[in-house]
């Protein structure tokens, strides 16, 4: 995702090494240095070999292996030796259930940036000023975001049914003709999605924003109230410049998250359902027709488009709009500049 | 990040803008108010499902919305003394604290050897850890249960410490690598003069200038692997391997009547999570603003 960022800072020190000798020079030197110079190699392998070993294992052989099980019509048992060709990914490009799923993916999403955005600015603004109690507050609403999916699809699932809290609640309160079938009606069901997710999220968008405010320098309000600018002047024409680089980011790793959903769809709609209801995504698709079914060839070509979708997505975002940050936010480079503030 | 110095230099540095009463006499109230409507909207269902624990069966199905009248005790009591919670209890704190000590371990080692060994190759490694942050785990989800399967590791905790270990990898990496960059070249040829090798600089300097970054990186370490459903989903079916996540889920299906005695269970296995957070929030949110924003 962002290679090219992650590698400049690392170059000129791997390469050139300023302060040191290229290692071939230092190869050659005396016998007591060589000697040192075997210790040193000893001590990066041990040191690093187990992370390596435990990362190419499961992570990255296991992602080229989706790549070639894709070829194949493969039930996960002996070799794959049904070789299909491009047929996995005809199947899964020509169904229509699987365009529904991208299409869920890709509204929820644009629903996230649209609801979550302005929501967590505003909710930071609010926070951001003086109060008692602001520390209590950030604690409570992080809340959400640390309970584990499950616990909050369950909870939801339970409220949110037809003869749940809510449907009830609202007739308590007078507005039993809001009552809705907000889990099974296809037309409702993706906003109760958009709820949950904005409800479990939003906190972790909120102290996002907050930490970006904090790195905004007091003097530039106080020089634009001497100037006579009103508090949303100020708001429009410092803090939401300023706090770009915050809002690009948090907006990339919403989009990520959006496309990989999974857990609360699963939990709360179960994998039957997802798909009459209209909250099926690529990752309930796959998890469908490739594990539940046993097709794990026609599964992994499922993740490989899966893969595909959200790396043109990441390359386009960070194309379009990450690049106007000087530094990415994701590489080591930020984390020194976050620590020196 | 800047938590500690800003709050300091606001009060003073407040004063001395113009008409600061009228700012604040608009801003108090309505701040208060969508502050107290914010915890209520983020406290509210987790409170329904604590509540709900309290009532009957009976209780929730003429009244969803209600509270306990009686609270009863026995959904809780039926939970606490049940196998199921214990053990799904047990093994979610023993995967938690293995991927935790093998993340921030094998983290810790690979990028102190990214951060102060000159070697070629050594830009390689760190891009190739750091590649990894373009395979979330629901990408390689499929054949890394092909994977865990090939190495027997299926309905072993072991089969989703050791990806949970690989997953973290690369958030740690890229966390840890500046920090122990940060550790100025003085004190390393300081400790080398005092005749201490590079692996007791290692032990005796690193470790515990570091400290901050490590901690951060072994909570959400340990987050993760508490809150994962989709690993285990894949990699355990019997139930004596499940870990919270799934204990939960299982449990709702399979007690989808009694639906007190499910919000009995769900509460109390949020229970771990919330002392966890309340014990390191400071460390929680800063890392993850961190990690996140730079």
């Amino acid at each position: 995702m962002s290679d090219s960022q992650v590698l400049a800072p690392e170059g000129p020190s791997a390469v050139g090494g300023g302060s040191t000798p290229p290692p071939t020079a230092r190869s050659a030197g005396t016998p007591r240095r060589r000697g040192a110079d075997w210790r040193k190699r000893a001590e990066i392998a041990v040191l690093t070999g187990p992370a390596i070993i435990v990362f190419l294992t499961f992570v990255i052989v296991p992602v080229v292996m989706a790549a070639y099980y894709g070829f194949f019509r493969w039930k996960g048992f002996g070799p794959p030796t049904d070789f299909a060709g491009l047929q996995n990914y005809v199947s899964i490009l020509t169904d229509p259930t699987f365009h529904d799923a991208v299409r869920h993916n890709f509204t929820i999403v644009v629903l996230s940036l649209v609801i979550q955005g302005p929501v967590a600015i505003l909710f930071a603004l609010l926070m951001n000023q003086k109060i008692r109690g602001r520390s209590i507050i950030r604690v409570l609403i992080f809340v959400p975001y640390v309970i584990s999916e499950v616990i909050v699809g369950t909870g939801w699932a339970l409220m949110m049914s037809d003869t749940g809290a809510f449907n009830t609640l609202l007739a308590k309160i007078g507005l039993g003709n809001l009552e809705q079938s907000w889990l099974a009606d296809p037309d409702i069901a993706l906003w109760t999605l958009m709820l949950i997710l904005t409800w479990k999220y939003v906190g972790f968008a909120v102290i996002l924003m907050l930490a970006g405010l904090q790195g905004i320098p007091d003097e530039l309000y106080e020089a634009a109230a001497i100037d006579g600018a009103s508090f949303w002047q100020q708001q429009f024409r410092i803090t939401l410049p300023l706090l770009g680089p915050t809002i690009r980011i948090w907006a990339f790793l919403s989009m990520i998250g959006a496309l990989q959903l999974f857990d609360l769809v699963n939990i709360i709609w179960g994998q039957y359902v997802a798909a009459t209801a209209g909250t099926s995504t690529m990752a309930t698709y796959m998890y469908l027709n490739g594990h539940l079914a046993g097709n794990y060839g026609f599964g992994s070509a499922v993740a490989v488009v899966l893969f595909l979708i959200s790396l043109v997505v990441a390359l386009v975002y960070q194309r379009l709009v990450l690049r106007r940050d000087t530094e990415g936010a994701l590489t080591g480079a930020s984390g020194r500049k976050g620590r020196k503030k | 990040m800047s938590t500690s110095t800003a709050p300091v230099a606001e009060p003073q540095a407040k004063q001395q803008v113009l008409r600061p009463t009228q700012k604040l006499a608009w801003g108090s109230p309505v701040t208060y108010l969508i502050a107290v409507v914010l915890i209520a909207a983020c406290l509210g269902p987790v409170l329904y499902i604590i509540i709900g624990g309290f009532r009957t069966n009976s209780q929730i199905t003429l009244d969803p919305s209600g509270l306990p009248s009686p609270w009863v005790f026995t959904n809780y009591a039926d939970v606490l003394t049940s196998a199921d919670f214990w053990v799904a209890m047990g093994n979610s704190t023993i995967a938690a604290v293995a991927t935790t000590v093998g993340t921030v371990a094998l983290g810790m080692m690979a990028s102190f050897v990214i951060a102060r060994y000159d070697f070629g190759g050594k830009g390689l490694m760190y891009s190739l850890f750091a590649a990894g942050l373009m395979f979330p785990m629901t990408v390689a989800i499929t054949p890394l249960y092909l994977m865990v399967r090939t190495l027997g590791l299926t309905n072993t905790l072991a089969g989703i410490i050791l990806p949970q270990i690989a997953f973290a990898l690369p958030v740690t990496v890229i966390i840890l690598v500046p920090f122990l960059r940060a550790i100025p070249a003085e004190i390393e040829e300081a400790a080398s003069i005092d005749g201490a090798s590079r692996l007791g600089f290692f032990w005796r300097m690193v470790l515990p200038l570091s400290m901050p970054g490590v901690i951060t990186v072994g909570i959400l370490a340990f987050i993760n692997s508490w809150n994962n459903y989709m690993l285990p989903l894949f990699i355990l079916s019997d139930p004596g391997t499940f870990t919270l996540p799934l204990g939960v889920a299982n449990f709702a299906s399979q007690y989808s009547v009694d639906t007190a005695r499910v919000l009995a269970f769900t509460s109390l296995s949020m229970i771990p999570a919330l002392i966890f957070f309340s014990l390191f929030e400071k460390r929680i949110v800063g890392g993850l603003t961190g990690a996140v924003k730079g």
